[in-house]
């Protein structure tokens, strides 16, 4: 006999759902049909409440408790110690005058806003510009949006492990640079010739903005393509005979651009950017991966801050941990609400 | 035999009752229609039978067994939706076989009804197809086949028709019709159109903003309305309605002519409206015309031809004449209108028909 | 098709007749972006079963070329084949046998026993294309000392928390997603609003509690302390009721006459039905889970039970050095990933586009 996947895979799930189907009926005749409700939301709601509610929580508690154990009852309550070791600095723009905690504390903070504030706008124009392109009339549409989305679809790991290697002292970027000048002073006339190129330590030398400038570059590498997608999927969406009409009126591109598809994709433009606000913000893994915070705390972000107080080391200080989290959510709540006002208003007008 | 029967039901959303108390009995083996304008509670009420929707109050109950407790799937009928509701996913066979499964019925059992169903509703062929490669005709007796295999006590139709072209509706009718013949069960069917309700059904009830206005079978309904809206409702074109007054054994026209009703209970002086079917009134070869009308469009159908216009008192009138006519736009014509038999006279405040002598 | 059909199409434009200037831009900007995005990657894919040696050397060449050898005829090292340019101009291939001041001491293939001195100068290696794949089976498979990346086991566990994550993730949201789309029940609306507001809590703000939490249910270095936590996605949840909600309420009442229970309409019906959500839901969820990292970094500490992304980010921090070793185990990583988007790649990009979350 032969058997057709397809009707193989029927029977399967037919089975497995009749499988659970008795118990199911039974339960239902015994509370009645609506109430199989409750008995749906069930799983996710244990689920939410036992690891998203439930810690959310805890946070605040741990915050206020000292010591290195993970058992909530021998944790004793320390009251607002953690918060004043992390809080408590002369100056909170020099992190270096601050405590241990403090230090590592304010220089993730400093590092992840300016981070964010860097790298969010350059992607947002980028990912727009791109975005824009794509939309015009080219051909292979979907291999090109498929290029730029690749990169998304990578883990942070090996984003990380690939821009470590190219960009290695004797990496292929230093390489290919040197060859460029190299070729550049065999053809150009003497004038015009450059100093030999020495090569950089990109992602270690200290002295330089390298490090953080190749952080945000790696990032926004990563992560255009998708902010890219949703932008282009908004430009999809404004109907085609808003620029026609406007054709007919005679407005120029660069009109039809700031008076037609600028206000309509507002909407999309404040997805993106609430969107990636939040997860620069949250910043960790190819940062951790590519340079470990280094050079120094040169690219220590608030997140690597959290995850080594409470995890790296010998002294688990897990309260301090806690209380950086409060901190961030705090700081993320107020950026939260800023935006909101903002875009209030911006749509009142 | 199954027997249903409404008790004073009531139906309310919330705050908002849109069944106000219906009372009515259906009787075995008989095919009844409801039928009212759109957001009147047809699909509500049969959606109550059907177990879909709670009862607020009142009681519904089959072969003299109260249901209001009794979850759909239990109550033993079968209901044809007017999206149809085939399950998308599955093919004929399977959307055939889904109920029965559930019912841990045997599977020769199964095939034989399935089979059965289908060749009667010529869907034989189309048994491994999906509804979505069936036309509107097909999924209709696809939605049909669905409630025939279960063999309900009680088949629900919500204007199952609605969907189809007209000449298909036609058609489906018949075939609705047949099921019914051969089956012989009980059958309820909603639909806005009085078309059908007056060509299938051996009963109808008249529904209006949640009441029952008039149940009955379907000439009793054309011959004896019991209030101005059965009469506007059931016949078409509409029944034309004319104000007045009331006077012994007769209605005085607002243009002053006074026709003969045969019908008893008013008092004189009494305000009425006289209605006059399209069908009945004639032009008027000889004597005194009962009314004047200046025809303003005709509508020439070979077979038989309509005059609008308007009456000297500026009352709306339409008339239906056998064949073709001579009559053109602008033309005054002197009508008859028809016999007192045929005219019906209701109380203008309360709309109710003042009884036939 | 003719001809001129093939050239037009080639040469369409925005309905003008030649290429606009602003048509140029835009290929110089797409081929550009082309270097910068795909470069990288394709570079390391060719680059990963290149030599040791041309990796240090940043052979700029595409293909995989190493130095041919011969067998000492002495027993000793392998010995490196080169090209010498006699000095009439005619080549001949000879095997290198040792340094003598600026000179090489070689012999001709095949004559061992003639060992002559000629410049270094006018040697050049004789390579030949030898992709190495030992960069893959070493640490995989091999028995050397570098077999510090267990691959098949990191394979395993990243495809077990993977998809038993995203199975989970599935059949949870799902049936919540119905429960919030189908039903009227109390604190519905409150719970849906919840569910939406919890996107907004970063899981990185969590950290220490939800550690503390599936420590004391006894997880960590367990692979269900990584799926567990993360199966109640807010965002599935959401994507799902909205979708559900498309589907015709008559459809459920139809199969509540014909004697479905609730489970079975969920089953047989509103899982079918509601396909593509589920399975953007399914792709996004995929991608969660295979790229994780720092939920896992935190939960599992011993490396039997390292996920892909874990065994990795170790991997490069033990051998830096042996870089051919780490791009061929980077390969093998986002190759799965890859091989899917590959197949997948409309369904993915639409998705999330008609969704717009991730
Ligand atoms: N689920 C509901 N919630 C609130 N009002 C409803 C609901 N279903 C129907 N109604 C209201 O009840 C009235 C009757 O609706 P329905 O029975 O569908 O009318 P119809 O006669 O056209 O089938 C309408 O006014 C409708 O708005
Ligand atoms: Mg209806």
């Amino acid at each position: 006999m032969q058997v057709r996947p397809q009707a193989a895979f029927e029977w399967l799930w037919k089975t497995a759902g009749d499988v659970l189907d008795g118990p199911m009926r039974a339960l239902q005749r015994h509370i009645g049909a609506h109430r199989m409700a409750y008995v749906f939301l069930l799983p996710n709601l244990l689920v939410f409440g036992l690891f998203s509610f439930w810690p959310m929580i805890l946070n605040f508690y741990i915050a206020f408790t000292g010591g290195q154990s993970v058992i909530l009852a021998d944790r004793p309550l320390v009251g607002l110690d953690n918060f004043r070791e992390l809080l408590a600095c002369p100056s909170y723009l020099d992190p270096r005058t601050c405590g241990v905690a403090g230090y590592s504390f304010w220089t993730g903070l400093w590092n992840t806003l300016f981070f964010a504030l860097v790298q969010v706008p350059l992607m947002i124009v980028v990912a727009l510009a791109t975005a824009l392109i794509l939309n015009r009339d080219i051909r292979a549409r979907g291999f090109w949006r498929a290029v730029y989305f690749y990169p998304v679809m990578l883990s942070p790991v090996v984003v990380a492990v690939i821009w470590d290697w190219i960009l290695k002292r004797r990496g292929i970027l230093n390489a290919a640079l040197e060859k460029a000048v190299e070729t550049w002073n065999a053809i150009a006339p003497t004038f015009l010739m450059m100093a030999d190129y020495r090569a950089i330590n990109w992602l270690i030398d200290a002295r330089s903005g390298w490090p953080m400038f190749w952080v945000i570059f790696v990032y926004t590498w990563a992560h255009l393509g998708f902010y890219m997608l949703i932008l282009l999927a908004g430009l999809q969406a404004i109907p085609r005979d808003l620029y026609e009409a406007a054709q007919m009126d005679g407005t120029s591109k660069s009109r039809q651009f700031w008076r037609i598809t600028l206000p309509l994709l507002m909407p999309t433009m404040i997805v993106v950017l609430v969107l990636s606000l939040i997860r620069a913000f949250q910043v960790f893994d190819e940062v951790y991966v590519l340079t470990g915070g280094g050079p120094g705390q040169a690219t220590k972000m608030m997140i690597q801050h959290i995850y080594e107080s409470a995890f790296i080391g010998d002294a688990k200080r897990y309260g301090i941990a806690a209380a950086s989290s409060v901190l961030v959510a705090l700081l993320l709540m107020v950026l939260t609400f800023l935006q909101l006002a903002v875009t209030r208003k911006k749509a009142g007008n | 035999m199954a027997r249903l029967e409404l008790k004073q039901v009531k139906k309310a959303f919330g705050p908002v009752e849109v069944i106000h108390g219906i009372d009515l009995a259906i009787d075995h083996g008989e095919f009844v229609v409801f039928v009212g304008p759109s957001g009147c509670g047809k699909s509500t009420l049969l959606r109550m039978i059907a177990g879909l929707e709670d009862v607020t109050a009142g009681e519904i109950a089959i072969d003299g067994q109260g249901v209001n407790n009794v979850p759909a799937a239990e109550r033993g009928l079968a209901m044809v939706f007017q999206s149809y509701a085939l399950y998308p996913h599955m093919s004929v066979r399977q959307n055939l076989s889904f109920g029965l499964e559930n019912l841990k019925m045997p599977k020769a059992e199964i095939k034989h009804r399935v089979d059965e169903a289908a060749r009667m509703l010529r869907l034989d062929k189309l048994l491994d197809r999906r509804p979505g490669q069936l036309s509107g005709g097909q999924r209709q007796r696809v939605a049909i086949g669905r409630a025939v295999v279960r063999e309900p006590r009680i088949f629900l139709f919500d204007e199952p028709l609605s969907n189809l072209d007209a000449e298909l509706r036609v058609q489906m009718r018949v075939e609705i019709g047949n099921l019914h013949q051969r089956l012989g069960n009980t059958m309820i069917y909603v639909t806005h159109d009085q078309v059908e309700a007056m060509t299938m059904a051996d009963r109808i009830a008249v529904l209006r903003d949640g009441r029952l206005e008039q149940f009955g079978k379907p000439l009793d309904l054309y011959n004896r309305p019991a209030n101005l809206f059965v009469a506007g409702f059931i016949g078409s074109p509409r029944m034309n309605f004319l104000d007045g007054t009331f006077e012994d054994g007769a209605v005085r026209l607002k243009s002053g002519e006074r026709v003969a009703a045969a019908c008893q209970g008013g008092k004189p002086g009494q305000a009425v409206k006289l209605g006059v079917r399209p069908e009945h009134i004639s032009l008027s070869e000889s004597g005194t015309p009962d009314a004047t009308l200046s025809v303003s469009l005709i509508e020439q159908l070979g077979g038989e031809s309509y005059l609008h216009g308007t009456l000297a008192s500026g009352e709306e009138l339409s008339v239906r004449l056998a064949g073709q006519t001579q009559v053109s736009r602008g033309d005054k014509v002197g009508l008859s209108l028809g016999t007192p038999a045929a005219r019906h006279v209701f109380d203008a405040a309360s709309g109710l028909v003042l009884a036939p002598l | 098709m003719g001809t001129g059909d093939v050239i037009r199409f080639l040469t369409r434009t925005r309905g003008r007749g030649r290429l606009h200037w602003s048509d140029w831009l835009t290929y110089a900007y797409l081929i550009l972006s082309l270097l910068v995005v795909v470069l990288p990657i394709m570079w390391m894919f060719l680059s990963s079963v290149k030599s040791p040696a041309a990796l240090v050397e940043n052979d700029p060449r595409i293909l995989p070329y190493t130095q041919l050898t011969v067998p000492s005829p002495t027993g000793g090292r392998d010995q490196n084949v080169f090209v010498h340019t006699r000095t009439d101009g005619s080549t001949v291939d000879v095997a290198f046998v040792g340094p003598r001041g600026v000179n090489a001491r070689v012999y001709e293939l095949g004559k061992p026993d003639t060992v002559f001195e000629v410049p270094r100068t006018s040697l050049a290696r004789k390579e030949v294309v030898d992709p190495r794949w030992e960069n893959y089976t070493e640490p995989t498979l091999g028995s050397t000392q570098s077999r510090t990346f267990n691959f098949l086991r990191y394979f395993w566990n990243s495809t077990f928390v993977t998809v038993m994550a995203t199975l989970l993730t599935l059949i949870v949201n799902a049936m919540a997603g119905f429960a919030l789309s189908k039903y009227k029940f109390r604190g519905r609306d409150a719970m849906a609003l919840t569910i939406v507001a919890t996107l907004l809590i970063p899981p990185t703000v969590i950290l220490v509690p939800l550690f503390m939490t599936v420590s004391s249910l006894g997880m960590l270095n367990s692979l269900w302390g990584v799926i567990i936590p993360t199966i109640a996605t807010p965002t599935g949840v959401f994507l799902l009721r909205q979708y559900m909600l498309t589907i015709p309420d008559e459809l459920l009442e139809a199969a509540r006459m014909d004697a479905a229970s609730e489970w079975k309409i969920f089953w047989r019906i509103i899982l079918p039905l509601a396909l593509p959500a589920l399975s953007v839901l399914a792709i996004l969820s995929v991608m969660w889970r295979w790229n994780d990292f720092m939920w896992p970094l935190i939960v599992l500490t011993q490396s039997e039970v390292f996920t892909l992304q874990l065994g990795l980010s170790t991997f490069k921090g033990e051998l830096n050095d042996n870089m051919h070793y780490l791009l061929a185990m980077t390969v093998l990583t986002l190759l799965p990933v890859t091989l899917v988007f590959v197949f997948l790649q409309k369904h993915i990009t639409s998705g999330i586009a008609n969704t717009g979350l991730k």
